[in-house]
């Protein structure tokens, strides 16, 4: 998948956790990536974020930490 | 084969009714029934048939005919049983001197002016004239036309002089599948009234009085096809004789025996008696005992079933080494072998999540949990997804979070309970039309309507109904249109605080409250971004917090899009503020598109699911499973449809087996489906034509259609419905046997004989269908899950004491934008749909005589954005996203917002998917096809890349001759 593709796919799902209530948004995303995304999608968002991460969302970055 | 033996089938001449009981006396029997019966339908009930020409019990009675007069004691003269309520202690006599001399004086004067054709006649032993002139005992007509000058009949069309006889009209075949001859026609009305109180269309009335009596369809100027007629047969099947007649039946001859069997159209999934001589199919008949559509149908059940003999049909399996090469026709066992070397050949190269399965919407819940169990229990992996990905993976998700489970809450019937309807993102008149007759009763009885679409749907307004509110609202903004209507409630304390209080989470829905009420949520607040005018939204959430029982049905136009599953959630929302879940008339009512979406979501379709929503990361339902088919299951998700495609072009995933489905034409944003399946080194369609996926197909196994398997549908209201085998399958297998017989290549041993054996293997492994077996569903006709011990005869009605999950569950619903946006180059919002004649991709309807009605897609556009830049009706456009483009006719109409254009997706032609974009619902990635921004401009005709794709399909269908 294309970096931007995945970035917004991931962003839009730290967009909606950061609306709802409570202090675990990004291990709410965390649980949504790893219910949802396939590993071979969770390993290139790791790797990407491994490489800087460039346009992720905070709760993204967090998220990716929890589930490494 | 055994034939489903079919209940009482018996036309009981007027509706049931419901009332206290009331016992009274029919030719010395007594008889008890509901209070409000009419004594024709008590007589029926007794056994004893009264003679009626006008009365059919899927009509209100309407006492024109007179033939079925009874005597009744202490009553003068000789009352219409028809028209005639029971009373308690009445005392009737349905055969007398009398009584059969006013029969038979009527029937004479019917006969009078009917032609004696019967031996020839299209009825000929179908007909109710006939047989209930064998049953008054009619044995001589006095009456004559007079020998000289007019004649005084309607079906002479000349004289004995051979003058031609202006009261003879020309039989009118302009529809496609019935024809109208009015010289047969005995004005009973039972044509206009089922137009009026079955269908709900009004297109057919009548002209003219007394002897001039005609039926009419539509103005003097129309005949059947250009007047408002639908083709949903309603009146064909309410005709006593051969006036309205199937030109099938007119072509085949009368069929002679039925098989009671579930439609493979749309999410409704009405019954239908199959009806043929040997395996030869007469006709669709809609089944009155079926649950879902109550005796009704629809264009596309009733007539459109022609493709399962086209010649387009593809019998036998093939296969080629590249997609560049034309198609080698082999036997079943090489195409097999071909396929399974080359899977597990990639898997050896590629890993063993290199493969997966599109498990189809179209199949039978049998052949679909084969399929998903294929790719769990062969492949062994989870990559196993199907097009409900595209459509209501939203619904899923959405009402899972707030209810505890994605089921839809009520059953169909409860619409008839309705106070205040509100119909958002769907058109059930073209989407779903069987349902949308009896929402329209519903409607004309009174119900309030609330629409909330971008474009006016026939349900705004058309024949005797209009919807009390349309918010057209822009494409995208669901959320904040929903959440305003949630302010709305909220901040005018409309909302249902006992109800909360008892069902739902209070302290959640205090945070809830807090949200909502926030001004940013204001009707006054949104409505620059929403276009909806905010004192028509207010009255709107009022009408539904107030207005009594409150239902919401909702279509692809809440769920196709980015926040696809927030708008879910926030009707869920909805729903519990007002105490709208849980009882009859109200609900949250996903409508399915396809036959057997539902039922393909139960069945384990999705990969991060196993059968009955379980997530593949528990370990005691993997347990199940794995004790059931002795391997281990993955518990990683597998791979969705957008991914399997993105994993493709990455060279990640390399084979496809794809099973009913042409994602080609229906998944968004054709040119990466393209690049992604050109991709892949083994890609198997499973279908009925080849349809254009098989244009980057290896291997093409031939699919059988619902008419030749045995099997269940689940429809829209989780009704687990039989499909009966009636005829051989032309390609030799049922398509559950197809996979089969596949996975056997591929070293499964499965041996499984018959469909129900594959029903006992979900009933043993998925608790809401613990119940389900073959003899239930012979004995109820149908289920709905759960079903299971708890309900062992089925759940009509979801979250009657409480919610699924224990605690109703109130989400926020922050409104966010969708990056979709337009500016100057794109300054245009598409959104597309269907319309009634065709589904889907067309694959089935293009290949029957629906075509009359669409033969092409065409571009819906408001004049003002027509006349900017130059375009006028029908006139070729062209149509240009981010995406691709293509070109199509304009067609100009104010139904569509001036910024708003529309289309549908029927052709492969057109393929309106090039323009849509990749952008999917956040939650589960169903793609964003209701928001495309584009940009319009006059056209000569096809753009090079309709030509370029046009010319590929031709080629890619190139099928070499068979070997001798």
């Amino acid at each position: 998948m294309s970096p931007d593709k995945m970035v917004h796919m991931a962003n839009q799902i730290a967009t909606f956790f950061k609306s709802q209530p409570g202090d675990d948004k990004a291990e709410k995303v965390a649980n949504h990536l790893t219910d949802f995304w396939e590993p071979r999608m969770r390993d290139q968002l790791q790797d990407y974020v491994a490489h800087g991460g460039e346009g992720l969302d905070q709760d993204v970055l967090e998220a990716v930490r929890l589930i490494s | 084969m055994k034939d489903f033996i079919i209940p009482d089938d018996r036309d009981m001449g007027t509706p049931a009714t419901k009332g206290a009981p009331v016992t009274l006396s029919i030719d010395g029997f007594d008889v008890t029934v509901p209070e409000g019966t009419s004594v024709m339908r008590a007589a029926a009930e007794a056994g004893i048939q009264v003679p009626k020409l006008c009365a059919t019990d899927s009509l209100e009675a309407f006492g024109s005919c007179r033939l079925c007069v009874v005597e009744i004691e202490g009553r003068r003269g000789t009352p219409a049983s028809c028209t005639t309520p029971v009373t308690p202690g009445m005392v009737v006599r349905t055969q007398s001197d009398k009584v059969r001399k006013i029969r038979n004086g009527v029937m004479e004067l019917y006969i009078s002016d009917h032609p004696l054709d019967c031996l020839t006649c299209a009825a000929n032993g179908d007909c109710e004239l006939q047989d209930m002139a064998g049953m008054v005992g009619l044995r001589d007509v006095r009456y004559t036309a007079p020998e000289a000058g007019t004649l005084a009949n309607h079906f002479e069309a000349r004289n004995t002089s051979g003058e031609s006889n202006p009261e003879w009209l020309p039989k009118d075949d302009s529809n496609p599948y019935f024809t109208y001859d009015p010289s047969k026609c005995i004005v009973c009305s039972r044509c206009v009234r089922a137009c009026e109180e079955v269908q709900g269309t009004f297109a057919l009335t009548i002209e003219g009085r007394g002897f001039d009596s005609r039926v009419r369809a539509g103005t003097p100027a129309d005949d059947f096809l250009t007047s408002d007629c639908v083709s949903c047969g309603a009146c064909v099947q309410a005709c006593p004789t051969a006036t309205l007649q199937e030109k099938s039946v007119i072509e085949m001859g009368t069929p002679n025996r039925s098989v009671v069997t579930t439609c493979a159209y749309c999410g409704v999934g009405c019954s239908f008696k199959a009806e043929l001589n040997g395996d030869q199919l007469v006709r669709m008949v809609p089944y009155k005992h079926g649950k879902a559509n109550r005796g009704h149908s629809c264009v596309k059940g009733r007539f459109a079933y022609g493709y399962a003999n086209h010649k387009d049909r593809i019998l036998n399996p093939m296969i080629r080494d590249s997609i560049d090469e034309p198609w080698r026709e082999v036997g079943w066992d090489e195409a097999l072998s071909f396929a399974a070397d080359r899977m597990r050949g990639l898997q050896d190269r590629y890993g063993q999540k290199s493969i997966g399965v599109i498990t189809s919407s179209r199949c039978t819940n049998e052949e679909t949990f084969l399929v998903q169990k294929l790719a769990r229990a062969v492949f062994r992996n989870n990559n196993t997804d199907t097009c409900a990905r595209v459509c209501h993976s939203p619904t899923g998700y959405g009402l899972g979070q707030t209810y505890g489970t994605s089921a839809g809450t009520q059953d169909f019937d409860s619409v008839q309970y309705a106070d205040v309807v509100i119909v958002i993102g769907a058109n059930p008149t073209d989407g779903h039309p069987v349902f949308a007759s009896r929402l329209k009763k519903r409607l004309r009885e009174g119900a309030k309507l609330i629409v909330i679409d971008p474009r006016r749907i026939d349900l705004v307004k058309s024949a005797h109904i209009a919807a009390s509110h349309h918010l057209p609202l822009r494409p995208g903004t669901n959320v904040a249109v929903v959440s305003a209507l949630a302010h709305v409630i909220v901040t005018e304390g409309l909302f249902d605080e006992a109800y909360i209080r008892e069902r739902c989470d209070w302290e959640e829905f205090q945070e809830y409250a807090a949200f909502i009420s926030d001004a940013r949520h204001s009707p006054e607040a949104t409505e620059m971004l929403t276009g909806v005018p905010s004192e028509e939204l207010r009255k709107a959430a009022r009408l539904y917090a107030t207005g009594g029982n409150g239902a919401i049905y909702y279509g692809l136009g809440v769920t196709e899009h980015s926040q696809g599953s927030t708008t879910v959630m926030g009707i869920a929302n909805l729903a519990m503020l007002t105490g709208n879940v849980g009882h009859e008339g109200a609900g949250v009512n996903p409508l399915r598109g396809q036959n057997n979406v539902q039922g393909s979501c139960d069945m384990g379709s999705f990969p991060h699911e196993l059968p009955g929503y379980r997530h593949v990361k528990l370990p005691e339902v993997r347990k199940i499973f794995e004790d059931a088919w002795g391997v281990e299951i993955d518990p990683e998700p597998g791979l969705r449809i957008p991914n399997m495609l993105d994993a493709a072009v990455d060279g990640s995933f390399k084979g496809l087996y794809c099973q009913g489905e042409d994602i080609l034409q229906s998944d968004p944003d054709t040119k990466h489906v393209a690049a992604g399946l050109a991709a892949m080194e083994c890609v198997i369609v499973h279908d009925l034509f080849l349809n254009e996926t098989a244009n980057y197909a290896h291997v093409f196994l031939p699919g059988s259609t619902f008419l030749e398997k045995d099997g269940t549908f689940t429809n829209a209201e989780r009704r687990i419905n039989r499909v009966r085998k009636v005829m051989a399958p032309k390609n030799g297998y049922g398509d559950w046997e197809v996979t089969q017989l596949l996975a056997n290549a591929m070293g499964a041993g499965w041996n499984y004989t018959h469909p129900a054996q594959i029903m006992e293997e979900i009933a043993a492994t998925t608790p809401s269908f613990a119940n389900v077996d073959y003899a239930l569903l012979e004995e109820k006709g149908s289920v709905q899950w759960p079903c299971n011990e708890a309900n062992p005869e089925g759940t009509p009605m979801m979250h009657v004491d409480g919610f699924v999950r224990g605690k109703g569950r109130f989400m926020i619903t922050e409104y966010v934008p969708t990056d979709e946006k337009t500016g100057p180059r794109f300054p245009l919002l598409l959104t597309t749909g269907r319309i009634l004649s065709q589904y889907n991709v067309g694959a089935q309807t293009r290949r029957t005589e629906n075509v009359v009605w669409h033969e092409q897609d065409l571009l819906e556009i408001h004049p003002h954005d027509a006349e900017t830049r130059g375009v006028k009706d029908g006139d070729w456009v062209k149509l240009a996203s981010r995406s691709g483009e293509t070109a199509l006719r304009a067609t100009l109409t104010d139904r569509v917002s001036p910024g708003v254009v529309y289309t549908t997706f029927h052709h492969p032609d057109t393929q309106a998917n090039v323009i849509t974009t990749d952008y999917s619902d956040w939650a589960t990635n169903c793609p964003e096809y209701k928001v495309t921004a584009v940009q319009i401009s006059p056209s000569n005709g096809p753009t090079d890349w309709q030509e370029d794709y046009a010319e590929q399909a031709a080629r890619s269908r190139r099928i070499l001759p068979a070997a001798e």
